[in-house]
């Protein structure tokens, strides 16, 4: 998708001052957050996992071009083929060539973060072919013509009116003719429509939560059981993957699935966890007859060699965006690409550049939950912090901040200067203020004003009554 | 394409290869031959009352048979629960059972249009509440996904404590099937207002069968 960060500061006033996103926001991040946090609670093991987890995902990076020369080697072996996409190009002409070499039509799909990051739909569709989202989430919002806004839960903002009204219009051409407006008969009319299509589909596209060197496998982790029918009936199935989605093997695998769902939906696994490898063997009367893997590495070999390879860890679990304040208010969307939250915030510049994405290195209060929950203990404030750094260096920062805060640097480093000084602001503010005990407008300050009230000092600096405290013992 | 590969993995060869040790390529081989072990979570000693309360948390039933003469009762006594008819499509592996007439039974692959599914599982787990179904021409995977109903029956002796045990008992199979499937309950969704809904696109209900001396062949009875 054509990535909409530079305009993340109008695209997240707007978020903000939508009510129905806040409630939606508020009641999906109260859900995980909770669920999180009593499944967690159940395993002891828990904290040593992480840090195993972390190791694990270390190890791998550090020998990255030998796992996945392994696992090449070992999808080979079982039949099936690997492609390297340096760009997202690349990604969509690999999957547009098998497209057409098998003669197909329709495509269905499974959740992938990687597909959308890759623009894959938009470049299949270019071709003529029918492209069909099957996770519930990304259905929803193939039909609404939106972009995910959460990583795990695509269709968050959206409520069950505006559910009901997308596949009224969608699926009344299909003998579908009642508004419905239950949640049990939305996701059954949904079931009926998609069924058939799964059938019907010449390929299955999926995406992949890990690979496993030691087998040649993918695993897909769902609870729809969407991802196994697009990849089990189909005659073709094509995997799309990063290259950091690889481990050793399925003992490592294991050990990552038991920090993912618990991270993700608060689940200690969920309903569907599938290892698929290479194509139907003799005899077998379904799987695909293709096993294709594509595998994807459009800037990861770049944050690879430099500062951003921890977060390469990350396992796209979600639990930063679901205890992110800032997301909680603005939602995903307002990030503008792919990937939203704290996770989004680091990985949009890295893959896009500061320039269209460097602010959304300043969504962020700095608060550390989200490296907190993280499974793969990714110190993502400090990564954001690093963006900010870079972007302060490049001069993309605004020139009336660069001023202020040379000032205040200056200030700050000349304490002789910068104690009278404050001593006299706050003074002054302290007299205007007094009265009302806050101000409703301030000069230079309308980011703060414009949506609450600043309080007014009390009229003496920090330092001085520190002095005094110290004086008074 | 070839190309593009070894740019990639040179791009990659750079950024990690300060600091290898010289037998850096045995060491990672042998790191991938012998897993190796990792922390597995405690388990309380009835493994039979851990996966039950583990499957029912995912949503999915089961019960636990002395015999596999009590299978095709106990399918029935199910079926008739949930008010449906006593037909089902089963795997070929479990030609071996003998159905009697209390239920229709017919063997093979299913295109979407058979109500219950039965098929065999190659191990339960404890820990999640897990049933682990291994593709073969025995065992379609279709019968996992289509049906509204899928019944799993597994050996008790097959149900281990944790997931690494499935991949000992597998290292010992030999083979890696194409397909190998964790199930935990039955289908299901919150995509809709993060509402619980059970039955999205896969079976709407997940009834597991533990019967001690299941007695069939394949790979669901073991070697060990």
């Amino acid at each position: 998708m054509e990535p909409h960060s530079h305009d993340f500061k109008k695209n997240a006033a707007q978020a903000a001052g939508d009510e129905q996103l806040r409630l939606a926001l508020a009641k999906a991040q109260d859900g995980f957050v909770g669920k999180r946090a009593e499944v967690v609670g159940l395993l002891p093991e828990f904290e040593p996992l992480r840090e195993q987890g972390k190791t694990i995902r270390n190890h791998v990076l550090a020998n990255l071009d030998y796992y996945l020369e392994r696992y090449e080697a070992a999808v080979q072996k079982q039949g099936g083929q690997v492609h390297w996409a340096e760009t997202p190009e690349d990604a969509q002409n690999i999957v547009r060539d098998i497209c057409k070499r098998v003669d197909a039509k329709l495509v269905i799909k499974g959740k992938s973060m990687i597909s959308e990051e890759v623009a894959l739909n938009e470049a299949l569709e270019g071709d003529g072919l029918d492209v069909v989202e099957s996770d519930l989430g990304e259905y929803i919002l193939q039909l609404a013509k939106e972009p995910p806004s959460h990583i795990i839960a695509p269709a968050i903002h959206k409520t069950k009116a505006q559910i009901s009204e997308l596949f009224y219009n969608a699926h009344k051409k299909l003998g579908f003719n009642k508004k419905l407006d239950t949640v049990p008969d939305l996701v059954n009319e949904a079931r009926q429509v998609l069924r058939s299509r799964y059938l019907e589909a010449d390929v299955g596209i999926t995406g992949a939560n890990f690979l496993i060197a030691e087998t040649g496998s993918n695993i897909i982790v769902t609870n729809e059981g969407n991802g196994d029918l697009s990849c089990t009936l189909p005659r073709v199935h094509i995997v799309t993957a990063s290259i950091e989605k690889v481990v050793p093997t399925l003992d490592d695998a294991s050990a990552l699935l038991r920090l993912l769902a618990r991270s993700a939906t608060g689940q200690e696994i969920t309903s569907y966890t599938t290892f698929s490898t290479g194509p139907r063997r003799a005899g077998d009367s379904d799987g695909p007859e293709e096993y294709h893997v594509v595998l994807v590495d459009n800037g990861r070999t770049e944050m690879l060699a430099g500062t951003f390879r921890e977060m390469l860890r990350c396992i796209r679990c979600g639990a930063c965006m679901n205890h992110c304040p800032v997301y909680g208010a603005i939602g995903g969307h307002s990030y503008g690409w792919v990937y939203p939250g704290p996770m989004g915030s680091v990985l949009t510049p890295s893959f896009l550049g500061l320039k269209e994405a460097g602010d959304l290195a300043h969504a962020c209060t700095l608060n550390g939950r989200c490296s907190s929950v993280c499974p793969m203990k990714i110190p993502l404030p400090d990564l954001l912090r690093e963006h900010r750094r870079r972007q302060f260096e490049a001069k993309l920062t605004p020139k009336v901040a660069n001023y202020a805060l040379a000032g205040w640097g200056f200030l700050a480093k000349h304490p002789r200067l910068y104690q009278p000084l404050m001593a006299l602001g706050m003074k002054m503010m302290g007299l205007v203020g007094r009265r009302k005990g806050r101000f409703r407008s301030m000069p230079l300050a309308s980011g703060w004003t414009n949506t609450r009230d600043l309080p007014a000092p009390q009229g003496e600096t920090f330092h001085h009554a520190w002095r005094k405290r110290r004086g008074e013992k | 394409m070839g190309a593009t590969r070894e740019r990639i993995l040179g791009r990659i060869r750079d950024a990690v290869a300060d600091g290898r040790e010289s037998d850096w390529r045995a060491e990672l081989d042998q790191r991938v031959e012998q897993a190796p072990q990792l922390i597995r979570p405690k388990l309380p000693d009835d493994l039979f009352a851990c996966f039950s309360e583990k499957l029912v948390l995912g949503g999915g039933t089961c019960e636990r048979l002395d015999a596999v003469s009590q299978v095709p009762e106990a399918i029935a006594r199910f079926l008739k629960t949930n008010e449906l008819a006593p037909k089902l499509r089963a795997a070929p592996a479990l030609q071996g059972v003998v159905w009697g007439d209390v239920l229709h039974v017919n063997f093979g692959n299913t295109r979407g249009d058979d109500l219950v599914s039965v098929t065999p599982a190659f191990c339960a787990v404890a820990e999640t509440g897990s049933v682990v179904l291994l593709s073969s021409e025995e065992s379609p995977t279709s019968l996992n996904f289509l049906p509204d109903v899928h019944i799993v029956i597994v050996d008790m002796k097959q149900l281990v404590p944790h997931y690494e045990d499935v991949w000992e008992k597998l290292r010992v199979f030999g083979e890696v099937p194409r397909a190998i499937n964790f199930i935990t309950g039955p289908s299901k969704t919150a995509d809709v207002e993060q509402t619980l809904q059970i039955g999205a696109h896969g079976p709407r209900n997940l009834h597991v069968l533990l019967v001690s001396d299941l007695g069939i062949d394949g790979p669901c009875a073991d070697s060990a």
